[in-house]
């Protein structure tokens, strides 16, 4: 962490959360997800009315109203184009995707592909709960191809989504994994996706107590990274594609070029373009 | 893992967040519980907050004010949290106060356990001094709570059950 | 607004070939020429599925007064070629007054042309083309054309030297080719010469298209922000915004899609910059989500839906009117939102300019409505005034005191707060919320909320722009969109015939505006709906909005052939009886 310690932080906690209280079910791993976005933010300083949560229809996208950030909780799976317009209408505010496994991958994974095609300086939360929880339990794109459930008994027989791998495939900037059940090492790593230039993509692994109560157990799964991350594509690549799906840490911080735009209201005169127009 | 805490400085700071993360969980499950219709738990973990911020006045009162933070991962807990922090994914919106006491009690239990060894490792007299001071609190907080658990039946048998279906959201 | 010129006073030009004839360009060049010289004009294109190398025509229509829309008949037809003409022919009609002038090397004619009477006139476009250097067959066509209409060759070889110096034609070889062709012309009586222009300032009229006069119009209501995703027949607009926005600091993107387009927009309007997209009917339909989204958590936002054939990918290329129920209808839930529709290239300019005010100070998206005939339509016109200002997007005072996003207020709109402002932090929601922003599935929330947006838009005082109307009578055409041109025009052929005849054309079709209709139909007696949609979208709409008199007639047929003034005219002078 490149930043001189404060004596005392500006900001805390209080000063990022919300009246509104979390319609989660206790014992979610979301709970822990929003405790590391708000300490990352404290860390960072960031002033509450510079930042702006964007999420799209899901458990985790309903963030942005527990937080007293700007916040657009819009439809499923679009968050990312939303972000991208306000980031390059606004480019001085901190712009974040909160999302989950469904929103961003499924309905929203075109959007994410390009979101880090584009890679544009912000970063992507999704909570991760290989489960479609607000509409009772259905598989997600990263659930298991032989999770049982109502809507596919016996499993649905698909290969799950390799999230990280198509992150860096499609160009974003930093990717990397945490886990619910470790608020500090999730707000470490928001940090430095904040911090990163470009698209950053974060994973958390964030249990769903109440359709996959066998996620509890991750916390015995999950392990740190053994290595040290890497700027070079193929070795995160290779990485990525032999890992188990339960490494935590940075696997990737590239240095891949941002598209960013400014935009200026304050020229009113068509003139110009006008007389190009005429006869 | 040892505490390298070996400075009082160093110690103000580590309690004082551990006292404060305390507060803001149990604010957090209190939250939760109130959501969830829960109020006698809601009301149990509000007075375990107030408790809490007690000390992180205490701790304030000692240091001569709010003490430097650090970053969150720079604190030197054994765990993913702080010791007096019910875990990320503990609680249920069907427990009992048995079981909101017990997962109190481990609280304790383990900020005890954080005090007691960080006396143990630390070289300067007064961070040992005021180290020994917490654990010992704590132990008589947790004394405290196996007094008030004892009031509290256990929970029944599949105490998680609902008759009813989860609810459909969005 | 829309002076409808009379038939006597324009002459109508068609202009087909194939493979790389130049067609189209003879077309706008021709309208370059005539509107340099003083004329006003008209210019649509009709194009086969190629994307290079197919038959093209370009339908060319010259008055000294302002043109808005095609004429019933084609006074000359000009074939650089027949390949594959007979695709046109439902496209340009002709009678025995109608001159036919054929590239001696270009083919036989289709029976069809022949059979309307048409006097066909062989030329030698292709054949004089070769004996001069550097010419081209369409460019001695059009040094006919500008000597049989009677256009200053001047302004022609001017036009031309613009357009083609780049490709290197040489002014002397230009002059020379047009000079040609107009030579074969003065042979010819001089029947066909265009009535003389009333002399005007230089720098007073433009030659614009519709695409282009609706981005200038977004840009002169404040839009500096644009997501867009490719959609025939609307690219050329997002295509011409793109260098313009730039120019002005502002910015334009291509998104992955139409459903991220007009989330991007969303977004940049959240962040306080008046945005927009612009799309065709499939497109529109993929937004319809976000649409919702944009009416629930009232952000401002326009979307210029350029209409083509439906549905599906139906007829990309030509024009249609049946992307109205979509816009009026094609959200879910009760969402209350502004649709616009422009009634003519200039139009498009002024309506897209009052959709980004009212979509800005009403902080709801806003549909304008155009179509691939006035989108692409190329004209000589004159410089439209712009609108005055309107109230500017309300934005929230915020400081220490609790803001309430959503408040009630006496007229639905509630001042908004902008990201970076201190003390407005609020989540802008898609879930019913109360007036602080919190999510609430309560029904006295969701009324208060469902009732505020309705509110907003139905108290606004849109003044007399919701609809032109033109003359008095006991018989009204109502109207909207690029079929506007073709009624006033057969209004004005009415009038002259002795029928009294009322025009509305509307702008606003949303909201509705019953009480200014029914004082503009007091002492109806016939109402004739004109549209160009097979279901009668229009039609239905006004049944179920507005009370409309006992006689109502329609005249309701699809695209892609534009519903001419004649066919008005006719129906009106027709005596129904409905009973």
């Amino acid at each position: 962490m490149n930043k001189a310690e404060p004596l005392v932080s500006r900001y805390s906690h209080e000063d990022y959360k919300s009246t509104v209280k979390p319609i989660w079910c206790p014992g979610c791993g979301h709970f822990g997800v929003e405790t590391s976005l708000f300490r990352a933010l404290a860390y960072l300083e960031l002033p509450p009315e510079q930042v702006a949560i964007i999420s799209g229809i899901g458990c985790s996208s309903r963030i942005p109203a527990y937080t007293q950030c700007y916040g657009f909780h819009g439809v499923h799976g679009r968050a990312p184009a939303v972000a991208t317009g306000l980031k390059l209408a606004r480019p001085e505010l901190t712009v974040i995707v909160t999302s989950g496994d469904g929103d961003a991958f499924s309905i929203g994974g075109n959007h994410f592909i390009h979101a880090c095609r584009r890679n544009v300086d912000m970063t992507l939360l999704v909570m991760d709960n290989e489960v479609y929880g607000m509409t009772k339990g259905q598989p997600s794109p990263t659930s298991p191809a032989d999770w049982d459930s109502k809507i596919a008994p016996g499993g649905t027989g698909f290969s799950p989504f390799a999230s990280l791998a198509v992150a860096l495939a499609s160009g974003a900037n930093f990717i990397a994994r945490g886990f619910s059940g470790d608020p500090n090492g999730v707000a470490r790593l928001l940090v430095e996706a904040i911090q990163h230039p470009g698209f950053s993509f974060v994973q958390v692994l964030s249990p769903c107590v109440t359709y996959r109560p066998e996620e509890r157990f991750w916390k015995k799964t999950v392990h740190p990274s053994s290595v040290e991350s890497t700027n070079d594509p193929a070795v995160a690549g290779h990485r990525l594609l032999s890992d188990d799906g339960f490494t935590t840490g940075v696997f990737y911080v590239g240095n891949r070029p941002c598209y960013s735009a400014t935009v200026d209201t304050s020229n009113h005169d068509l003139r110009a373009i006008e007389e190009d127009l005429a006869l | 893992m040892n505490q390298t805490i070996s400075t009082l400085d160093a110690f103000l700071a580590h309690a004082h967040e551990l006292e404060r993360e305390a507060v803001e969980r149990y604010e957090d499950l209190a939250g939760q519980m109130e959501v969830h219709n829960k109020p006698e738990l809601a009301e149990l973990f509000r007075k375990m907050a107030a408790i809490e911020q007690q000390h992180v006045d205490k701790v304030e009162g000692l240091a001569g004010g709010e003490p430097r933070t650090l970053a969150p991962w720079d604190y030197q807990w054994q765990d993913p949290e702080s010791p007096e922090s019910i875990p990320v994914g503990q609680g249920h919106y069907r427990m009992n106060p048995y079981q909101a006491l017990s997962l109190v009690l481990a609280c304790e239990e383990r900020a005890e356990a954080f005090f007691a060894n960080v006396a143990e490792n630390a070289d300067d007299p007064a961070v040992r001094e005021s180290a020994l001071q917490f654990a010992a609190e704590e132990r008589e907080h947790a004394e405290l709570l196996k007094v008030w658990l004892a009031r509290y039946p256990e929970p029944k048998a599949e105490w998680w059950q609902d008759l009813d279906d989860p609810v459909s959201q969005e | 607004m829309n002076v409808p010129c009379s038939q006597t006073q324009a002459t109508s030009i068609a202009i087909m070939g194939s493979g790389g004839a130049g067609a189209i360009t003879t077309g706008s060049l021709l309208l370059e020429a005539a509107g340099q010289a003083g004329w006003y004009g008209l210019l649509t294109r009709s194009v086969g599925p190629q994307i290079r190398g197919g038959e093209a025509l370009a339908m060319v229509r010259l008055a000294p007064t302002p043109v808005t829309g095609h004429g019933d008949r084609y006074d000359v037809l000009v074939a650089l070629d027949w390949h594959n003409a007979g695709r046109f022919i439902a496209e340009i009609p002709l009678n025995d007054k109608s001159l036919i002038f054929a590239d001696a090397e270009g083919g036989d004619p289709p029976s069809a042309i022949l059979a309307t009477g048409a006097h066909l006139i062989p030329l030698p476009f292709t054949d004089l083309a070769d004996e001069l250097p550097n010419a081209r067959p369409n460019l001695l066509a059009l040094g006919m054309l500008s000597e049989l209409l009677g256009i200053p060759m001047d302004d022609t070889v001017q036009a031309v030297v613009r357009a083609l110096s780049g490709k290197g034609l040489s002014v002397t070889h230009a002059t020379d080719a047009l000079a040609a062709g107009g030579q074969l012309a003065t042979t010819f009586p001089d029947t066909q010469r265009l009535a003389p222009p009333s002399p005007r300032d230089t720098g007073t009229h433009w030659l614009v298209t519709g695409n282009q006069a609706a981005a200038l119009g977004a840009l002169r209501g404040g839009i500096r922000f644009a997501a867009v995703y490719p959609i025939t027949p609307a690219t050329d607009l997002s295509e011409w915004l793109a260098l313009r926005l730039q120019k002005l600091g502002g910015h334009l993107i291509q998104a992955e899609d139409e459903i991220a387009s007009m989330n991007m927009v969303l977004g940049a309007s959240f962040g306080g910059i008046p945005s927009m997209t612009i799309t065709s009917g499939p497109g529109l339909a993929l937004m319809t989500e976000t649409l919702g989204l944009a009416v629930a958590a009232e952000i401002p936002s326009v979307v210029v839906n350029v209409m083509r054939g439906g549905p599906s990918t139906g007829i990309p290329t030509k024009s249609e009117q049946s992307d109205l129920n979509i816009a009026l209808y094609g959200l879910h839930g009760d969402a209350p939102h502004l649709v616009l529709a422009a009634q003519s290239v200039t139009d498009c300019l002024v309506t897209t300019q009052w959709a980004v005010q009212l979509s800005e100070t009403l902080q709801c998206p806003a549909i304008v409505l155009s179509d691939q005939f006035m989108g692409q339509a190329l004209t000589v016109c004159e410089r439209p005034a712009p609108l005055p200002d309107g109230p500017p997007r309300r934005i929230a005072e915020v400081g220490a005191a609790r803001y309430d996003r959503y408040a009630l207020t006496e007229d639905g709109i509630s001042p908004m707060a902008i990201p970076g402002a201190l003390g407005g932090q609020y989540t802008a929601d898609g879930l019913e919320h109360n007036a602080h922003g919190t999510p609430s599935s309560s029904a006295a929330d969701h009324l208060l909320q469902l009732d505020k947006r309705r509110l907003k838009l139905e108290q606004y005082d849109y003044g007399k722009a919701w609809a032109e109307i033109d003359g008095e009578g006991e018989t009204a055409v109502l109207t909207w969109g690029s079929t506007t041109a073709a009624v006033l025009e057969a209004a004005a052929q009415a009038r002259t015939a002795g029928l009294a005849v009322k025009v509305i054309a509307l702008r606003l079709l949303s909201p509705t505006r019953p009480e200014h209709m029914t004082l503009a139909l007091q002492g109806i007696q016939r109402v004739l709906v004109v549209e160009q949609s097979h279901s009668a979208q229009f039609h239905h709409f006004l049944r179920a909005h507005y009370t409309l008199p006992d006689r109502v007639e329609v005249i309701s047929r699809p695209g892609p052939l534009p519903i001419r003034p004649g066919e008005v005219l006719n129906h009106l002078l027709q005596e129904i009886d409905h009973e």
